[in-house]
């Protein structure tokens, strides 16, 4: 059995302030079929953990580990993890110009497999996993992102996530920006996948609606760098009543005065 | 009232230019600027003049100063239906009628050739032409073609340029009352050739021209273009894609003139650049004039830099002198590859080359596809490809 293991990770960033620590510890493991609702409010670094993971060049790893069954993904480049069978749906995806989603689509299954997939088999799965995400089939000669709206841009990441089948993915803010609709659509979407391949999940949202349709097998909240709590899905319905208030030192707490 | 230039740089990582320099334009009127046919009219060339100061004069010299060898050229040509091919005499009445050389390179091969050949498109069912110089010479060589759309005629002219060169010409393109016209030049010459050539357009009334310049290989390539606007509803479109790699220099000085009521122009270049002195020189002169009213014009230069070393000079430059237009505006951009598109497609699993093969092939694709002959913009699209090296890696020890 797959698993994804994340330990004591620290990771900062240069800024023009100079060096700034995002993450501070964290600790996660997520197993092949396994659900991980990460939540936490702005700025805590979840984002950070997502791009750490699939290896983005602005983030640099000062300590810490996360193994693909047992082998070091930190050592790879970013290609070489998306070939491992790490997936990352962006927060936002880039329009790249010029380039179709077909030949997009083509190049990045090419480049997973080794080989070019037989054509036939290819396209029918691809309109089937378009229809299947309410995709209009003209998407296919559309170039990556260009002018789609938000919300289309989601659902070209999951059809991604379908078609190109990694043994993790993480899905960072897949809904926001979703009407309910494309909600639903998206997160059959995602269930699809995790049906057909049996993939483990990391998903970080910002609302408990998305987690009606994925039912998560943990929740971690996440805050300032690291994971301050986990639990089950109830977890998530308190955070929700909550707030994460409780989470924060002092200092930062809305509620918080100082008397001097 | 004119205006100078100001940039956009609203592309990721955008620079005016790769070294951070600037380039001083002093404010000149285009229309005021010296035409003759006549070669000896022309001052010597020092290599400081406005047009000539970011070009490699020493390499050009023989096509600004030499004697050239203006007879026949060969070329390869299917023969089509719509489209007449006859070689013509300097004094024929076709020559000239659209427009002067404005530089010295431009006048030596206008008093150098002997013999025109002349293309003219009529009919509404003309079929695709392409003519293909592929046995021209590296001796210094003159060339005058005209290419004229008939009234309401319909036509689609492709120029392809291979093998050796050592060339200057001119191309005159006429484009009747209500015709549609698209004229391609594609450079995919010998590395060691050098192209000199200035394109006179002349656009009538509720004409359309489309001109597409696609310079891909040659060591020097200067190709101008200069668009006449005579009639109202004139309506030009100009694009042009270009690769420059280490050594070479593409060059292209673009001059739109509006001269009649409610005419239009949309001017799009695009330049990669990769490899160690790497130049583009891309120019953009919109010119409207008084009896310009109503001109809807807009012009963009955007390019690609792949690796340290190139240089891309860009400068668009507007002369508005009428207050009654529907718009006029530029764009000029140059910047590095955008790490987030890289990044994006390796997370696919796309390897960093294949990612910036993806990348710079759409880039320029974008242009390519304005071609409108399929075939020739897939072997464009591999050329293009196949001229990317492997990644920057391959430029000795970097990080
Ligand atoms: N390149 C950068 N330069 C400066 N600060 C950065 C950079 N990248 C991230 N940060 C900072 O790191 C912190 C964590 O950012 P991150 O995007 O991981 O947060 P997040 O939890 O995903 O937030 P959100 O819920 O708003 O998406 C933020 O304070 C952010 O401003
Ligand atoms: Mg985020």
């Amino acid at each position: 059995m797959s698993v994804l293991e994340i330990r004591d990770l620290h990771v900062s960033v240069e800024t023009e302030q100079g060096n700034k620590k995002i993450l501070k510890g964290v600790d996660l493991t997520v197993n092949e079929g396994e659900i991980h609702a990460i939540m936490g409010p702005n700025g805590s670094g979840k984002s950070t953990l997502a791009y750490t993971i699939a290896g983005h060049p602005k983030y640099h790893v000062d300590s810490g580990s996360v193994k693909l069954d047992g082998v070091e993904v930190l050592d790879m480049a970013v290609d070489e993890r998306a070939r491992a069978g790490l997936f990352l749906a962006m927060q936002y995806p880039v329009e790249i110009p010029g380039v179709t989603v077909s030949n997009f689509l083509r190049t990045a299954k090419t480049a997973l497999d080794g080989a070019a997939p037989p054509l036939r088999p290819w396209l029918k799965e691809t309109r089937q996993s378009m229809a299947n995400l309410r995709m209009d089939k003209s998407f296919a000669e559309r170039n990556v992102n260009e002018g789609f709206s938000g919300g289309e841009k989601k659902r070209h990441e999951i059809l991604q996530l379908e078609l190109l089948k990694p043994r993790f993915a993480v899905l960072d803010e897949t809904d926001s920006g979703l009407d309910v609709d494309a909600l639903k659509v998206v997160s059959e979407g995602v269930n699809r996948a995790k049906a057909n391949t049996g993939l483990g999940l990391l998903l970080i949202t910002h609302y408990t609606r998305i987690l009606r349709y994925i039912k998560p097998d943990f929740v971690h909240v996440f805050v300032e760098g690291r994971i301050a709590e986990e639990g089950g899905p109830e977890l998530a319905d308190r955070l929700e009543d909550e707030g994460y208030d409780r989470f924060l030192p002092i200092a930062s707490a809305g509620s918080a005065t100082i008397v001097g | 009232m004119r205006k100078q230039p100001d940039q956009d740089h609203a592309k990721h990582g955008a620079l005016p230019r790769s070294d951070g320099g600037s380039v001083y334009v002093p404010v000149q009127t285009r229309s005021e600027r010296f035409s003759s046919t006549e070669v000896s009219e022309f001052p010597e060339v020092t290599g400081r003049e406005l047009e000539w100061k970011l070009s490699p004069v020493a390499k050009l010299r023989p096509l600004i100063d030499g004697s050239l060898v203006g007879g026949e050229w060969p070329y390869q040509a299917e023969a089509t239906t719509g489209v007449q091919l006859e070689w013509i005499d300097r004094a024929d009445a076709r020559v000239g009628s659209a427009g002067k050389p404005e530089e010295r390179a431009s006048a030596n091969a206008w008093s150098s050739f002997e013999r025109a050949l002349s293309v003219t498109v009529s009919g509404e069912e003309a079929e695709d032409l392409v003519l293909t110089r592929s046995s021209l010479t590296a001796v210094p060589s003159a060339a005058h073609t005209i290419i004229t759309a008939r009234k309401h005629s319909r036509g689609h002219v492709v120029l392809h340029n291979t093998g050796a060169a050592m060339l200057s010409e001119n191309v005159e393109i006429v484009v009747e009352d209500g015709a549609h016209l698209t004229v391609v030049s594609v450079q995919q010459w010998d590395t060691d050739a050098v192209h000199a050539a200035s394109h006179f357009a002349r656009v009538g009334r509720d004409a359309h021209l489309r001109h597409v310049l696609v310079s891909l290989d040659g060591d020097v390539v200067r190709i101008n273009p200069s668009v006449h606007l005579v009639s109202d509803g004139a309506d030009v479109e100009l694009f042009g894609a270009y690769f420059s790699t280490a050594g070479q220099h593409i060059e292209q000085q673009v001059f739109v003139d509006h001269d009649a009521a409610n005419t239009r122009s949309r001017v799009a270049y695009k330049g990669a650049l990769q490899g160690r002195d790497a130049r583009s020189v891309w120019v953009g002169d919109v010119l409207i004039r008084q009896s310009g009213v109503g001109t809807d014009s807009y012009e963009q230069n955007r390019n690609l830099l792949l690796t340290d070393g190139a240089r891309a000079d860009s400068i668009p430059n507007l002369e508005i002198e009428t207050g009654d237009i529907a718009g006029a505006g530029h764009a000029s951009a140059s910047g590095r590859f955008d790490d987030e598109q890289l990044f994006y497609l390796q997370a696919r699993g796309i390897s960093e080359e294949a990612a910036r093969r993806l990348v710079v092939r759409g880039f320029l694709a974008e242009i390519v596809q304005k071609i409108g002959l399929p075939d020739l913009e897939t072997k464009l699209e591999s050329a293009i490809e196949a001229a990317l090296v492997p990644g920057p890696s391959q430029e000795g020890p970097s990080n």
